[in-house]
């Protein structure tokens, strides 16, 4: 008996590519880039950022980047986070709780809907990467 | 088997090379201190901490590339990790002061891929460096590993992959360059005497001082090695493989040990691998460390448990080897082309590089030069790019001399040919050879007699003694070159050394003997002047040859400037100093023994060398 068939090595392969692709830089449906001054921090960035973590762990998402970034130079609105679909401009979020992050997620990073009751405004800063 | 757990992804990659030049600069401690912080920050489920293999920049180690973006942190210490991990990872703001700034320039670089060390970089046999942990077989396999094995075992018969490595115009990585393609069909045909016994070897002597091409692929990615193995041995029908890996290689031996047993455990190795019926496995032998034992007949006694020592060819180890099978011999960096050739075909390989020399080389570039560390370039590529782009000119501010190439028995290569498009032709032509892939660099303080000296002394060294010419040859070369460095030279002793070069060069019995000569020869074509300096004005332009330097001191600028300050003479071994402290000094030339102490400790320039 084979220990390993030509199928197991291929799915072993699939898995794990997906499970690396930040360091290779593949093709990403989107960016979500949550702000992460100190005054973030305070306002408990933390807990969106656990949050998004949660969803792409569930979800087995990998094309997604998540990143972060100082202070926006909006601390009274925090946390905040700027979600980028491919091909389309940046959207600022403010003011953000954990229920707004999920639905934001679902709704514009897979669905491709900005969720206008909570977006600042449209174009952004770029993000470092 | 291959049950599959839940994917636990993290936003973050750390990447921390753990090759040995980076170890030895304290990578584990930093290691350690990115699991402390990232777990203090509680960024533990975000951040991953991936060891690597070289990255090649070790010079600037301890070396750490955050993925994504590829931000490349250097010279880091523990201290700097908390910092770090607090801005970069939870902030997300990189720091600019742990990122490489070029020299003589003020902002630093942030991204690798823009840094001009990596620029010119096209990496084929290091494809997965600081990429994967060469410690876990399935990052190797994302990287497209095994495919090739795969491919090769059920959709290839042998003769395919013989004729595809042949097409691709792979040549042997070990020093001669011979075409790997026909080397395997020579094993293939080799009519296998007494069952059907033929063997595999990889060759990871490395002996070359300096060099560390193969020991980096070794450790930074063991599997391809593997692969192009079991690749190999399919091809010419070897059931048994051994790794020669030289005994001070530890890190390699270890990474290797576990690949093995991965590759086992995952059938890639052992018997029938992947259900396709064919069996093959691998065995390391831990090399003694003479430098002729990197030789592939000596490395076979070596192995066989005989004392390594080479014999004549024919025949061919393809023909008789081991045990007297038929084995194919290849180098590390050889055999870790053999996958991506395979697996992307002879067509893409052979369009990189020159008409004769195909793909890329890895060099280990050091010596008088800014970016010293691990370099994989293409073919054709011009010496002046690799030195004066990728590693970045010489330091300060000095000329550049020489380069020589191909190990210890390699040659100088001179200003005059910074043009030299690298390939084995070239080279050959140039005097010096691809050898495994030295490249040490020289400045305009080298002594070009001096540096034929200090490389015969190593090949004189290193000959194992059993063909005459080789033994006494060297040995007689080496005291006609000290006889000129010691300006005890006359001008006969020019075309004496000439002639026994050739000499040597023509009957020794096997490539040690051959090529020693090859420093000698190439420092008389190309710096002549310089030997001819030391024998006819008795002096040495470098001031590296002391027994020929005049040291003096300028009592003017000793009394005026340095106001007799007495620390020469104090310093002076053999009392040849004269001069009361706030006084003039001198140096009374019958007593000097040249050593030089006064020269160096002078403060004010006062002593003067010529
Ligand atoms: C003195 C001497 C030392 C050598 N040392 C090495 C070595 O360290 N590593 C190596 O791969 N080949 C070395 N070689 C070349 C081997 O004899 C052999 O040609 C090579 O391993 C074949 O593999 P390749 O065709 O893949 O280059 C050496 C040859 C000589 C003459
Ligand atoms: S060991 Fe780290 S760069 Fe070479």
């Amino acid at each position: 008996m084979p220990k390993l068939t030509l199928d197991d090595l291929a799915k072993i392969r699939e898995k794990t590519k997906r499970l690396t692709t930040i360091r290779v830089g593949g093709e990403y449906r989107a960016k979500v880039c949550v702000h992460m001054g100190t005054c973030g921090i305070a306002a408990g960035a933390r807990t969106i950022m656990n949050a998004l973590m949660k969803e792409l762990e569930e979800r087995e998402i990998h094309d997604v980047l998540l990143t972060n970034s100082g202070c926006a130079g909006l601390c009274s609105r925090e946390p905040m986070a700027t979600v980028e679909v491919a091909g389309q401009a940046p959207v600022k979020y403010v003011d953000l709780t954990e229920k707004k992050i999920k639905e934001i997620f679902e709704k514009h990073v897979l669905g491709g809907k900005i969720v206008q009751e909570y977006a600042l405004g449209i174009g952004s800063e770029k993000t470092d990467y | 088997m291959a049950e599959m757990a839940k994917e636990k992804a993290y936003r973050i990659h750390l990447m921390v090379c753990a090759g040995t030049g980076c170890v030895s600069n304290n990578a584990f401690g930093i290691k350690a201190a990115l699991e402390r912080e990232v777990k203090k920050q509680g960024l533990e489920n975000e951040v991953l901490i991936v060891t690597t293999g070289c990255n090649g920049f070790c010079e600037r180690g301890p070396l750490l590339v955050v993925q994504p973006g590829s931000i490349f942190y250097q010279q880091l210490t523990e201290k700097d990790i908390p910092h770090l991990v607090e801005e970069h990872f939870l902030k997300g703001r990189p720091v600019k002061k742990l990122m490489y700034t070029p020299p003589k320039e003020k902002t630093p670089v942030p991204v690798l891929s823009d840094i001009d060390f990596f620029k010119k970089q096209v990496l084929i046999a290091l494809r997965n460096r600081g990429l994967i942990d060469p410690e876990k077989i399935d990052e190797y396999i994302a990287r497209d590993g095994y495919k090739a094995v795969a491919k090769a075992l059920t959709e290839m018969a042998p003769e395919q992959v013989i004729t595809e490595i042949a097409n691709s115009g792979l040549r042997g990585r070990g020093g001669a360059g011979f075409p790997t393609g026909l080397k395997w069909q020579m094993v293939r045909n080799a009519p296998a005497s007494n069952g059907s016994l033929k063997y595999l070897i990889c060759n990871g002597d490395e002996g070359d001082p300096g060099a560390f091409m193969d020991r980096s692929i070794l450790e930074a990615d063991p599997h391809s090695v593997i692969e192009g193995m079991v690749i190999g041995a399919r091809a010419v029908g070897a059931s048994e493989g051994f790794v020669y890996v030289r005994n001070e290689y530890p890190l390699a031996i270890k990474r290797m040990n576990i690949a093995i047993e991965q590759a086992r455990d995952y059938g890639l190795l052992g018997n029938n691998i992947l259900g396709t019926g064919f069996d093959f496995d691998i065995k390391i032998v831990r090399g003694a460390g003479a430098f002729v034992c990197g030789e592939e007949t000596a490395l076979i006694a070596s192995v066989e448990g005989r004392l390594g020592e080479p014999r004549t060819r024919p025949p061919y180890p393809a023909q008789s080897g081991l045990w007297e099978k038929p084995t194919l011999i290849n180098n590390v960096e050889t055999w870790a082309n053999v996958p991506i050739i395979i697996d992307r075909g002879a067509k893409w390989y052979a369009s990189i590089g020159t008409l004769t020399s195909k793909g890329t080389k890895v060099f280990s570039l050091v010596g008088k030069i800014n970016n010293t560390g691990l370099v994989e370039v293409p073919m054709g590529i011009a010496l002046r790019e690799i030195i004066y782009d990728i590693g970045g000119g010489i330091p300060g501010g000095k000329e550049f001399k020489a380069v020589q190439t191909g190990g210890p028995s390699g040659g100088c290569i001179p200003k005059e040919q910074l043009d030299l498009p690298i390939d084995y032709e070239s080279l050959t032509a140039a005097g010096s050879m691809m050898g495994s892939g030295g490249m040490v660099v020289m400045d305009e303080d080298t002594c070009m007699v001096d540096v034929a000296r200090y490389f015969l002394t190593f090949t004189k060294d290193e000959s194992c003694g059993k063909c005459t010419p080789c033994r006494e040859g060297t040995k007689a070369m080496l005291d006609i070159i000290t006889r000129i460095t010691e300006g005890k030279g006359t001008e006969e002793d020019l075309t004496l050394l000439e002639d026994m070069a050739h000499a040597v060069k023509d009957s020794s019995l096997c490539g040690l003997g051959k090529t020693a000569p090859n420093p000698v020869l190439t420092t008389l074509r190309y710096f002549r002047n310089e030997y001819e300096a030391h024998i006819r004005d008795r002096k040495c332009p470098a001031h590296v040859c002391r027994q020929l330097n005049v040291y003096t001191i300028d009592e003017n600028r000793c009394l005026t400037v340095g106001k007799g300050c007495d620390l020469c003479r104090r310093n002076c071994a053999s009392d040849a100093i004269r001069g009361a402290k706030n006084e003039a000094h001198r140096i009374v030339q019958e007593k000097c023994i040249k050593c030089g102490v006064c020269y160096d400790v002078c403060n004010f320039g006062a002593v003067k060398v010529d």
